[in-house]
């Protein structure tokens, strides 16, 4: 059933220091909404069980992408479209730009936001496994002041995460090392646009001297939160490519990963498709494309 | 609460609930019926309308953010009596069957051609991703906009 639209609030604040302000001075009261491509889908289903909430489409200060010698910082409110145009997070990220280009459509990608993709916390989320392949780390500010964390470990629980109820997630970072590195980038879904990840791999790794080096693995959809997968890099650090090191990471991949029967696919498939693109990712590594 | 925007050129004064659907106010308030509800949820591209320069699936944008904004929807498209090319070239070359999709995708091809004048196939394809047509009428609809481009 539709939802009885009266019953909302959606409060314009005229800053970022009024949206801390009533954060702080309500806490659980507001909840913040940006470009409301998760939230408006509830809304319509009659499933958005929260009733205030706080425009934070309109903040310029959340808005933005700056680079600078060692990281690059994006506005919480970054949307696919600005993610996608540019020219550094493509040269240097490019699986958050794939991650952008395969969230929804075009109209999706216009509204729909970094900081939306992580605080919304599905576990099918496009953009966190790149995120956390590229190991980021995200700021969260309050009246009392910023702190910066790694966005590994943020999430602790399907749709929980460490944050309070006065904080706001501001800016994403990430760390300008990934020269020279094999990027792999993998969502697997019923079609290229509009669909919700069945599977979904991020991967960052290198070669030196035959040995696999500096990886970094991260999976969508196969377990409550988007999981960074430790156990499977380590199978993999220092290893050569090879067929015996392809089957002991994905004994430890398998560890690490709970995938279910649902809507969009089966735990079955979602298990053989996540180790198939594992094994694909150790062959891009041996070719470094 | 009270918002005020700029719809097809006109500015507008309108009582809205903050969270009512920018696709009800345009269809329910202003009458602008061309702008059509498929899934409701961001799926289909029927709602879509250009929002401040970029189109946007009207039934996920709340009322309240269009405070100040843009907007132009499939009524806004045609200047006075002239059609835009894309419009003459779904009549054309049949780009349209029921017509329920028909405001999404021209709006979404109207979108592509200003930000890519000569788009490739796949281009064409990718632009129109977001848009579902039930009558699968895809190959008429593909071949309207590669057409309109080569106006």
């Amino acid at each position: 059933m539709r939802a009885f639209i009266p019953d909302y609030q959606l409060n314009a604040p005229a800053s970022l220091a009024d949206a801390l302000a009533l954060l702080k001075n309500e806490p659980g009261v507001w909840k913040p909404f940006a470009g409301g491509t998760d939230l408006m889908v509830l809304l319509e289903a009659g499933k958005l069980p929260h009733r205030n909430y706080i425009n934070i489409w309109g903040l310029s200060e959340l808005r933005g992408i700056d680079v600078t010698g060692m990281h690059v910082t994006l506005g919480a409110l970054t949307t696919y479209t600005e993610v996608q145009a540019h020219p550094v997070l493509r040269t240097e990220f490019p699986m958050l730009c794939k991650a952008a280009s395969e969230t929804g459509g075009l109209a999706i990608q216009n509204r729909g936001t970094l900081g939306g993709n992580i605080i919304n916390a599905s576990p099918a989320a496009d953009s966190p496994p790149a995120l956390l392949a590229y190991d980021a780390e995200i700021e969260l500010i309050s009246n009392g002041g910023s702190r910066w964390v790694p966005y590994h470990g943020f999430h602790t629980g399907y749709k929980q995460m460490r944050v309070a109820a006065d904080e706001l997630l501001a800016r994403i970072r990430l760390r300008r090392n990934t020269a020279g590195a094999t990027h792999y980038y993998r969502k697997v879904g019923t079609r290229k646009a509009q669909a919700i990840s069945k599977v979904c791999l991020a991967a960052t790794g290198r070669m030196n001297d035959g040995q696999i080096n500096d990886t970094r693995i991260a999976l969508g959809s196969v377990a409550p939160i988007v999981v960074r997968c430790v156990q499977t890099e380590n199978a993999l650090r220092g290893r050569q490519p090879d067929a015996e090191t392809i089957a002991s990471a994905c004994d430890a991949l398998l560890r690490e990963i709970s995938p279910i029967d649902d809507i969009r696919s089966t735990a079955d498939y979602r298990l053989q498709v996540t180790k198939n693109l594992l094994t694909d990712f150790v062959f891009a590594l041996q070719t470094g494309s | 609460m009270l918002i005020q925007c700029k719809v097809n050129g006109e500015s507008r004064t309108l009582d809205v609930f903050p969270m009512a659907r920018l696709l009800d106010v345009l269809r329910e308030q202003l009458q602008l019926t061309g702008t059509k509800e498929g899934c409701g949820e961001g799926e289909c591209g029927a709602c879509t309308v250009v929002l401040d320069g970029r189109i946007v699936n009207s039934c996920l944008v709340p009322a309240a953010q269009v405070n100040g904004a843009e907007i132009t929807t499939i009524e806004g498209v045609a200047h006075n009596d002239q059609l835009h090319a894309v419009q003459q070239a779904f009549i054309q070359h049949g780009g349209a069957q029921c017509g329920i999709c028909t405001p999404g995708m021209v709006l979404a091809a109207v979108d592509l051609l200003k930000r890519n004048p000569q788009p490739t196939e796949d281009d064409v394809r990718n632009g129109l991703a977001g848009n579902l047509c039930r009558c699968t009428g895809y190959m008429k609809i593909f071949e309207s906009v590669v057409r309109a481009c080569q106006k």
